[in-house]
Formats: C-alpha cells, structure tokens, sequence
C-alpha cells in the first residue's frame, strides 16, 4: 500500500476547517441570533449537558424552537435575507466554519489510511474473548483474513463476524463494548504491518506539531 | 499569668500559644481587619523572628503586651458574638473533634467498622466505650455506643464529616448492636450535611432508613450536636434527649446556601458576606434559638469562645452532662418516683465530677415500652404550635367530638369485632375441613346465624366488589377534567424530539387527550395537581381535612411573610400539602399531595403537622395511607430547625402507622428532593415514581459545590433511582389510577382494612 501521508497533512494544513452547512430544521419563521463571522461554540460539559450558542429561532404554529450551535466555530454564508420570513425545511441558512483540532485531524487521517470493518448493521458489538485478551495484553493484535473478531449482539442472537480483508494489525477500535453502533459506522481500523510505523511517526507529529 | 511563672515558661511556647489565639480569632471573624488582630499577628511574628536578638526580659514582656491585647479582642468578641461568628467557631480546625470526646469523655474506647482511613466511611465513627462515675466510693462503669462524625484534624479522607450514604449504613448497624445488647448509644453530631451522592444505599433513603429505625430502637439515646447540619445531623439525630453546644450549631441549610438562595446568586458567583451573616441570624441556629424553639432540651456551656481540643474542664462538664442525660431518659422510663428522686439530688451536688446517685442503665421490656412512647410523645409535641388557627368554641367542641366519635367507631369496628369475626371464621373454617357431614349438620346453623348477625363483608381477594361487576376500572362515565394547560393555541416540542424524533404536539392534545404525555417517546410534561385530584380518585370523593393548619411565618423571616401572602393569593390555598379522604374504584383511603404552586412543595411545621395527623387518621380508621408528591423542593429553610425536625416528626407517625399494620404507598411526580426524601417519603416499603420525575437528595447544583464533582442529566431520573433500588416501580401518568388500585390490592391484600 502506497500512502502519501505528507501529502494528506499537507492537505489539512492548508485547509485545517470543515464547514458544517445548516439547514433548517423545519419549516417556520426564522429568527437569527448571530451574525456573519461571529465565533459560536459547539455543546460543552462532560455529557455535553450545556447547550452551544444560540444560532437561530424557528417559530412554527406559535412553538418557537431554539436551535444550537452543534460545534465550535465561525459562522459564515449567513443568508440574513432569510431573517423575519417564512421558510421551508432544508434551506441552507447559514454554515459554521470549524477548525479541527489535532484530535479530529488524526482520526479523519486515520479512517482515510486504514482498513475500516464497519459495522453491517445498527446492533450492539462485543470483541470476540480472544481479541479482547489479545488487544488487552498487545495493545495492537495482528489479525488475518478468517479471523472472527467482533461479535454482533442483534435480537438476542449472537453473530461471529468474519474479517476478510487485507491482514493488519488492529491500530484502532472505534466501538465501545456493548455499545450500539449504527450501520457503517467503523467498527475497527486495521493497518497494513509494513505501514505500522510510518503512521505511527505522522501520527506523533500531528500531536506534537497541531495547534 | 503570673510574672515569674512566665519566666519558667518555655517563650517558643508560648508564642505558638499566642499564634493560636490570633488564628483562632481570625478563622472567627474571617478577616484580619477585625479589630486590630492583623498587628497583633505582624508583631507576633517580628517577635518570633527576632527572638534570639533580644534579651529575654524583653521578649516575655512583648508577649504579655500580646496577651493583654488578645484577651481584651476575646473579651470583646465573646460580649458581642454573632450566629455567623459561631458558624466560623464550628468550623474551625482548633474545635474539638469527635476522637478528642472519645479520647476525653469516655474511659476506653475500641473504634468499630474502621480505623482512621481503612474505613467504610472515615467521616462517620462507631465506637464501644465505658464511662465511669463514682459515687461516694463506689465506681460505676457503663457501656456505651458512640456514634457520630469525626471532621478529621486536617484529615481530607474525613470529608469534613460529611457521612456518605454507606457511612450512615455502618451508623445503623450499630445501633442495632447497641439495641441487642441493651446498651445506651451517645451520638455525636459533627456535619454541614450529608454527602450528596445517590449511589446505593443512597443518600436520602439511607437517612430516611436511619429515621425509621431510630424512632422505635429499644434503648435509651442522647445526642450531642456541635455541627448539626439539615438531613445529615437527623440520620443519627432522633435521640430521647437532644444537647448542643453552647457554641454550635444546628441548622435546616447553611447561612451560605441559604444566601445563595434568598439572594438568587448564580451558580459560580461570590455571595456577599453581609447576606451570609443575614441568613445565619435569620434562620435563628445558635443553641439558645433552638433551645427556644423546642428542638433540642437542653444546652451543655462551652467557654466563652468555643472549646477547643486542650479544654479539659469542657471534656468533663460534657461526661457529667451526657451521663445525667442518660440517666434521665433512663429514669424517666422507670418511675416518675425515681425521676423526681434525681433530680433533687442533682440539684443539691452543683458538681461536675462527682454523681450523688449510680444509675443502672438496664431497663426492662415495659420500660422499653414507656421509653418509646415517651420519645414518639416527644416527637409529635415538636413544632407544635406554629401554624394551627384552632377552631374556636361550638365549632372545636363539634370537632373533637367527631374526632372522639371516629376513634371509638373505628376501634370497636376493627379492634373488637374483626379479630373476634376473624377468629370464628377460623374456627368455622378449621371444624368444616374436616369434611365431616356431622360436624358440617352442626356448623351450619351456627355460621349462618352468625352470618345474619355480622353480614359478609367484601372479600378483594375473591372477586370484584360490589357494583364493580359491570364496570371497566379503566373507563369513568363521568365527564373528564381538562387541564387548563390545554387552552393554549400552539405546538410544543418534546424534550426527547432530537434523540426519539417526535414530532411536534398541539397544546390541546397534549394537555387533553394525551395527558401530558408525548405519544412518541412517553415523556411526561408536567401537569398541575389539579389533574390528580380530579382523575385519580373516585368522583365526589375527596374529603378535605384540617384546612385549619395554615404555614405561618414562625421565625419572622424577613421578607417571608409578604412571599407566603404572595401564594396564598395565587393557590387559594394555605399550605403546600392537602390531606384528604378519598378513595380509589371503591378502596377508602387517606391521602395527602404536597404540591408545587405553594412555596415548592416545601414542607414546614404546618405541613408536617398536616402529615402527621393525615397519617394518624389512617391508623384510626385503618386505611390505606397514600402520599402523592406532586413535587417537595424539601424543607422550607425560611423555618430554620422548625423544618428540620419535621423529619423525625413525621417519620415517627409513619412508623407507628405502619407497625399497627398500615399500608403505606409513596408516589412521586415532577421533583422529589431532599429533607422530605430523606425522611417520611425514604422510609415508605413502597415508593413509586411517574414517569419523567427527579428524585434525589440534594441537586446537581448542591452536588457540583459540595463534592466538586459534575453530575449527568439524569442523575435523579426516575429510572436512575429505579436502578438504585430506591424506588419500586415506575407508572405511566394514564395509568395512575390502575396502577395505583393494583397496588393497593396486590400490597394491602387481606390487610387493606387491616386488622
């Protein structure tokens, strides 16, 4: 496998910010709390309990909904010709450019180089026992194509999922134990063993280099 | 001191003396602008630096110079000495501790469940103890469980003393130990609260326990509170005698939170000091304003400042009290004769070492019996007083006679003839399993006569009741009650629409058809009591009692009266709790509703005296007993202790109720919170939630400031509490009514009208 990964972080250096479009939610009439360039956050608190800033007032059969930032960011492309009038669901109303942070940079790097196992389904998902204990003790297991890794907890009957691809080591598990995982969300991100280490090396740069 | 004993004295000494002094005056006033203490301090510590550089002479001089000026701040302080410098003398490090009264206090001690850190709970201490006294020549020896909080002497583990739910569990063990071996327990109250975490047991619940054991724990209690703080002080609290320190404490909340309340400050803000002295002075904490209230019997004197940890004089004055404490509700329980007899001769001694009279403290089982009805006559006479507009002349004359007329109805209905009916059913029953056509030609006669004179009553167990037969208990034929909520044109949106994606609802539906219920997720929105009142119970069938008893404003909380007038105007009610009889597809019951619109739902003298004689009511007539909270914000602080002991008050009812064999049956709806919890509602067998509703201890506000930890949303959901196993069961709103008939049903069985 060939991969560019200096040119991949090159990439998000020069454009280190995804922009979120925001449509609006329903139809009603449309009230903006914010204004062109103004910073906005996104939810905070450990369970993300406290709301982001207000962005908008959606006003439909005397019901006025308030609608929240969903991430941190700068508003841009606000269509402040909307403000006062009536709207239909799904008009873009305005997008919130967010700057990603090393976190978010690393882990969409990672889902572009790795091999994802995403999830067949919307269901729960276990490690197998052998993959638990082997990703408890080696912290990265290798795996093989055959091997049962996951297990998938649906109505009640248990499911050994076959892993079929490209063998690797298990450098990423992206599920909680028991946890449900919607469908093809990523279940684990296994990189090829010669790769291990390239990754590895642009993966500490990113933590150390980031702001 | 005496010149030339100064000079014998160590001046290293006697300067960390004199260092303690100033500190203690400062942790007192909270400043070192007070008086002229913050010098005192600068030329303590020139002294203490240059002490080697001047003659000797001269350093004992400079310190007598201090010691003058710090005698005549103390002097001045003690004269003028205010609740908020008390609440800073409690919470000094230099106050003495619950180790130094064990240390001090008792002969020996062997500490229970833990030792220092390697325990259940460090902030709660249980211990076997002897205490002795001597009388004439002979020494007396007593055992003695001691059980209270241990602040810690700078010990972080200790948590202040604030009892974790499982450190008041390990409380209760004790007790029971000192029960089974009919020795006295000594409780020794050091807490600003409990500490406010759900966990199981749970905070509220594990108190509420406490309560309901303590009120009928056969054998004798003192306690001794130096920092009585809310609900935390009450779960080892409900003694046969209450002291207090001269220089403590004992409070509902404490004057900071009572300040960030009344001052509306928000979470994370300073709150002014002069609001916090405001508070302390309102809410009347200090001894003397408890011992006027009635809380507490009797006040053990401290010196002037406070005692600290060296004071030895205040060690023994405090045995002396304890024991004769002991002595007394021992006595008490004997003979009014052997009382009496005590009590002169404790006046003639005026000493504190010596006891003119040994005291054995075993006590049999009528004395036990004579002790807990002396301690429930003790309870229920508290806070009495505050809140009753007595119906006067014709009017009283007519209530007590109904009263009186209830009472021997009922006794004569239940107490005489159904133990008799019972009994002769049995006997009926036990003759006719023989099988024996003889026997049954014989028993025949005799239960259909006795069956002419006693007619059958119902029977829930075999069938429905009578004129229930065509009648569905889901479907009334009487015309509905709307919510006013109801009359409103527009649409809300459900709290849960972004995770359940439910759909916007129209007012009218929701409030109407819907019960306020969302059709997609099953969240409850909140309704007024109203709704209860009118779809839970029996149309035509609620029978209001005790209106009389209104909340007052018994401690003159500023402000307070113009707030209480405020709800009166907006309820048209005069009290935060209803008590009524109603009853439910048939089943009479009593019940009471603490609810929302009225102060919070928080609960007083009058509400607590509302409970308790709703609560008696049940026993009397030997009806189920049902408490619906549609929501309690706990205890009204604006009532200081008043409110506080309205927990072992009404918990002391419930207990008498349930032990005459009571059917008790707690619902909570919307908010659930704290004293209430923790108390009369906690100790129910069966307690149920509907859906959508808090319960808990303290809030997530309280909890951020006092643990420093954040909690989840649902922290106090119904369903957390579920999972802690501090309630039994969640009902959906729509099925109130025939959740609460099965309940009532399947938990009263043949003991619905019991006994």
């Amino acid at each position: 496998m060939n991969i560019d990964l200096n040119a991949l972080l090159e990439t998000y250096r020069n454009n280190p910010f995804e922009d979120y479009v925001l449509q609006s939610v329903h139809t009603g009439i449309i009230n903006f709390k914010v204004q062109e360039d103004q910073e906005v956050h996104g939810p905070e608190g450990k369970w993300h309990q406290k709301p982001g800033t207000l962005l908008y007032t959606l006003e439909r059969e005397n019901n006025i909904k308030k609608i929240y930032s969903p991430c941190s960011g700068t508003i841009i492309d606000l269509r402040r010709d909307l403000n006062g009038s009536f709207t239909e669901a799904g008009v873009d109303l305005m997008s919130i450019r967010h700057r990603l942070d090393k976190d978010e940079v690393i882990d969409r790097i990672l889902k572009d180089v790795l091999i994802l196992f995403t999830a067949p389904q919307r269901a729960r998902y276990l490690l197998s026992p052998e993959f638990a204990v082997k990703i408890e003790k080696q912290s990265q297991p290798f795996i093989h194509a055959g091997d049962e890794p996951i297990i998938m907890s649906l109505m009640k009957r248990d499911t050994n999922l076959v892993y079929s691809n490209t063998p690797g080591v298990i450098y990423k598990v992206y599920f909680q134990q028991g946890a449900l995982v919607e469908e093809g969300a990523p279940l684990l991100g296994v990189c090829q063993e010669e790769n291990l280490s390239y990754i590895q090396q642009v993966v500490n740069k990113i933590k150390t280099e980031w702001e | 001191m005496p010149a030339k004993n100064k000079t014998m004295m160590d001046s290293g000494k006697l300067i960390t003396q004199l260092y303690d002094r100033a500190t203690y005056l400062i942790d007192i006033k909270k400043s070192q602008d007070w008086g002229n203490i913050g010098e005192i301090l600068n030329t303590l510590h020139q002294v203490r630096q240059s002490i080697f550089d001047l003659e000797e002479q001269v350093v004992f001089e400079q310190l007598e110079q201090i010691d003058m000026q710090l005698s005549e701040l103390e002097g001045r302080l003690a004269r003028s000495i205010t609740p908020a410098d008390i609440v800073n003398i409690v919470r000094s490090p230099q106050r003495f501790t619950l180790m130094d009264i064990l240390e001090n206090v008792y002969d020996s001690f062997t500490e229970l469940g833990g030792n220092g850190d390697c325990n259940v709970d460090p902030a709660v201490v249980a211990a076997r103890a002897t205490v002795s006294r001597r009388v004439k020549d002979k020494l007396y020896t007593h055992q003695i469980m001691v059980i209270g909080h241990e602040k810690g002497r700078g010990e972080e583990f200790r948590n202040g003393g604030c009892a974790k739910p499982w450190g008041n569990e390990k409380a209760l063990r004790y007790m029971h130990v000192a029960e089974t071996e009919g020795i006295p327990i000594h409780f020794y109250i050091f807490t600003p609260g409990s500490y406010p975490i759900e966990d199981y047991p749970g905070a509220a619940q594990q108190i509420a326990r406490n309560l309901y054991a303590m009120a009928k724990l056969r054998t004798p209690m003192i306690s001794f509170i130096s920092e009585g703080g809310s609900g935390g002080a009450e779960a080892i609290g409900l003694a046969d005698m209450r002291l207090m320190a001269s220089h403590g404490y004992y409070s509902v909340i404490s004057p900071e939170g009572a300040a960030a309340i009344e001052g509306k400050i928000r979470e994370g803000h300073k709150v002014p000091k002069e609001l916090i002295e405001h508070c302390a002075a309102q809410l009347k904490i200090t001894a003397r304003d408890n011992l006027e209230l009635g809380t507490i019997d009797r006040v053990v004197q401290e010196p002037p400042l406070g005692a600290k940890r060296e004071d030895y004089a205040f060690f023994r004055r405090l045995r002396y009290e304890m024991i004769r404490a002991t002595d007394e509700v021992v006595l008490q329980a004997k003979s009014f004769r052997a009382m009496r007899t005590y009590a002169l001769k404790m006046n003639d001694s005026g000493s504190v070492e010596e006891f003119p009279v040994g005291v054995h403290w075993e006590m049999d089982r009528a004395e036990i019996r004579r002790l807990l009805d002396l301690r429930s006559e003790k309870y229920r006479r508290m806070g009495q007083g505050f809140g009753i507009e007595e119906k006067k002349g014709l009017l009283a004359g007519l209530s007590k006679a109904k009263e009186l007329a209830e009472a021997g109805y009922y006794e004569l209905r239940y107490g005489l003839i159904r133990p008799h009916e019972k009994n002769v059913k049995k006997v009926i029953a036990e003759v006719s399993s023989e099988g024996s056509t003889f026997l049954r030609k014989v028993t025949e006669p005799v239960r259909a006569m006795y069956e002419f004179v006693l007619p059958k009553t119902e029977d829930f167990r075999n069938g429905p009741r009578e004129g229930m037969e065509r009648r569905s208990i889901f479907i009334e034929e009487w015309e509905p009650y709307v919510s006013p909520l109801a009359n409103e044109d527009r649409t809300i949106t459900c709290p849960n629409a972004e995770k359940s994606g439910c759909q916007d609802l129209w007012i009218p539906d929701l409030y109407g058809e819907f019960c306020g219920v969302c059709p997609t997720c099953g969240h409850h929105f909140p309704l007024e009591y109203q709704w209860y009142l009118e779809n839970l119970f029996d149309k035509k069938t609620l029978k209001e009692f005790n209106t009389h008893i209104v909340s007052q404003n018994p401690l003159r909380f500023q402000g307070f009266d113009a707030r209480l007038e405020k709800d009166i105007k907006k309820t048209g009610r005069r009290s935060s709790i209803i008590t009524f009889d109603a009853s439910v597809n048939g089943i009479k019951l009593v019940a009471v509703m603490l609810f929302s619109d009225f102060r919070n739902g928080t609960v007083g003298s009058a509400e607590g005296e509302k409970f308790v004689r709703a609560c008696d009511k049940a026993r009397i007539t030997r009806r189920p007993f049902l408490a619906y909270i549609h929501t309690t914000g706990g205890i009204r602080i604006n009532e200081g202790t008043l409110g506080v002991i309205q927990m072992p008050k009404c918990t002391m009812a419930v207990r008498e109720y349930i032990d005459s064999g009571g059917l008790y049956i707690v619902v909570y709806d919307n908010n659930s919170y704290a004293g209430p919890v923790a108390s009369f509602l906690g100790c129910s067998p069966y307690q149920f939630a509907i859906r959508s509703s808090r319960i808990g201890f303290a809030g997530p506000r309280v909890i951020r400031e006092t643990t420093g930890q954040d909690v989840p949303p649902d922290y106090h959901s119904a369903q957390n509490a579920l999972k802690r196993g501090h309630i039994q069961g969640i009902w959906d709103r729509r099925e109130f009514r025939k959740r609460l008939y099965e309940a009532l049903i399947t938990m009263g069985g043949p003991n619905l009208y019991y006994k």
